[in-house]
């Protein structure tokens, strides 16, 4: 009787040391991390980018599917933090940062590669995807130098 | 549109590990309000239970606790904003009374944290966020707070110590609050050997979780003078705003501009500016935001929040007194309780029944409430 149910497209649960989200009509944001590339999505009838990608723009009715762009380039550090404590399911992570890249248009909210005093808000990062284990994809910023 | 007083406060103990159930730690608040305001379970007309859901085993709390207080069967909702949501439930029975549904009406805000075994606690601490592009990197309050004190300590060239300054002085109202989860004194020292939890904020960064209940009762000003209420607090202004869940959506990492847009609502409301206000209650979840608070409510210019609390200003006897109940830091943040305790503090000072811990013949009071990591912001101006 399931026999005719379909299969359902869990592939967000991938993303990150653990998922929370399994179904998202941004799924493709996966394929494409698994590629290799961090990407966001823009909207065709007013060309606003989103990142965190996002499926409807909150501004236009009827423009059609988001289409998609890579995060490339240098962004700023804005700020970030190194966790000493995580929660359930982090802790084989720790110590780790997470931080906030400033692209201009845009801000991506991610792991920070690396981390100490020298590291301060404003200093140049990129972005890269990362393949964890398991099987699962992530992105992370790498601060200037450090690549 | 007629005024609306709140003429009754209560609140509980706030302690580790509260030896009842959830009905009746909100009782101990309920109760204490109505006695505060000399009424009768019959005199309440509605009531807004509030609290922030992840800790409660119990579905849909509000039925269990109007049942327990007695009030059915008067209509009763659950509220939730998070860390602000009692001051929400303010805002709320303050639109129900103005547009005239009721006349008098219970707030009652609780938490019960230890309801949750700590494991389920660290479970639910990573979902605190966008769960769909942010918990999977593995965040928690703490490390959030954090970075906006990188923030704010990198743009002001402001210091550590500056932040622990705050907590100092939250531990010397903490100890005269016999309401308060942690009584003990706290030195600068203490402050900044303690371990790290999220870098730049250590131990004694963070407020103290623990149990508790809050109570409010307001009544519109006909209902007030048929009572004959003899010190009634009157709401002046009410601000509140929202701003997204996701940091990659925001502008600033120094300040939340949600507090800032809460508090011009409310002042224009009031019809006053920071420099009226005598007292006020700000929500020090963590020493950064009592510092974010100072510039965000106007009570320092940018970057002058460091110079603030050096001076002391925001002691008791300073120009401006914040938190001298010993704030969340160490009065403790029953998280839905916490903003009622805000309310029933600042209408205790306005009443000059605050104690030890009353400032010198306050006018004009603040409650300053925020929800999640500036996800939500409700500002409240109070007067005599
Ligand atoms: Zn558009």
């Amino acid at each position: 009787m399931a026999k005719n149910k379909p299969e359902k497209d869990l592939r967000f649960e991938r993303f990150g040391t653990k998922g929370f989200t399994a179904t998202t009509k941004v799924n493709d944001f996966i394929d494409r991390l698994e590629a290799g590339q961090v990407c966001g999505t823009k909207c065709p009838g007013c060309g606003q980018r989103f990142f965190p990608p996002r499926a409807d723009c909150p501004d236009c009715s009827g423009a059609g599917p988001m289409e998609w762009f890579q995060v490339e380039g240098e962004g700023k550090l804005a700020t970030y933090s190194v966790l000493r404590y995580a929660p359930q399911g982090f802790e084989q992570d720790l110590p780790y940062a997470i931080a906030v890249a400033d692209y201009g248009d845009y801000k991506l909210f991610g792991r920070l590669s690396h981390f100490g005093p020298e590291i301060e808000p404003g200093c140049p990062v990129t972005t890269r995807a990362v393949s964890l284990p398991d099987g699962r994809v992530a992105y992370e910023f790498v601060p200037q130098g450090q690549q | 549109m007629g005024r609306v007083a709140i003429i009754g406060v209560g609140q509980s103990a706030f302690v580790r590990g509260y030896p009842g159930s959830i009905k009746e730690l909100a009782f101990e608040a309920f109760r204490e309000a109505m006695d505060d305001a000399g009424l009768q379970r019959g005199d309440i007309q509605g009531s807004l239970i509030c609290s922030a859901p992840e800790y409660d085993r119990q579905r849909s709390p509000a039925g269990v606790i109007a049942e327990y207080c007695g009030l059915n069967p008067q209509p009763t909702a659950y509220v939730e904003s998070l860390c602000c949501s009692s001051t929400t439930g303010v805002r709320m029975a303050y639109g129900m009374i103005t547009g005239g549904l009721h006349d008098c009406m219970m707030v009652l805000g609780f938490q019960k944290m230890s309801e949750i075994t700590s494991a389920e606690t660290q479970e639910r601490m990573g979902r605190g966020a966008d769960i769909q592009w942010e918990s999977p990197f593995g965040t928690m309050m703490p490390a959030y707070y954090a970075m906006f004190a990188r923030g704010f300590l990198h743009r002001y060239g402001a210091s550590e110590e500056d932040l622990a300054r705050i907590r100092v002085k939250a531990a010397t109202y903490g100890q005269i609050n016999e309401k308060a989860v942690y009584r003990k004194p706290v030195s600068l020292e203490q402050c900044m050997i303690a371990d790290p939890v999220a870098d730049p904020l250590k131990v004694f960064d963070c407020c103290a979780n623990a149990d508790g209940s809050s109570a409010l009762i307001l009544a519109s000003e006909e209902k007030v003078r048929e009572l004959g209420i003899e010190k009634p607090v009157w709401l002046m202004g009410l601000g509140s705003a929202s701003a997204p869940v996701n940091l990659a959506l925001r502008d600033e990492f120094s300040g939340f501009d949600v507090a800032r847009q809460a508090a011009s609502q409310a002042y224009g409301m009031a019809g006053v500016g920071p420099k009226d206000i005598d007292v006020a209650e700000v929500h020090d979840c963590f020493t950064i935001a009592e510092m974010m608070a100072y510039e965000n409510l106007g009570f320092a210019e940018p970057g002058g929040g460091p110079e603030l609390i050096r001076a002391k200003e925001t002691y008791k006897d300073g120009s401006i007194p914040v938190n001298v109940d010993g704030g969340l830091l160490s009065k403790g943040h029953p998280i839905g309780a916490t903003g009622g305790s805000q309310v029933r503090t600042i209408v205790l000072q306005l009443r000059g029944e605050a104690g030890a811990m009353q400032v010198k013949d306050p006018a004009v009071g603040l409650v300053h409430n925020v929800g999640g990591v500036g996800l939500y912001a409700n500002v409240l101006v109070m007067g005599r």
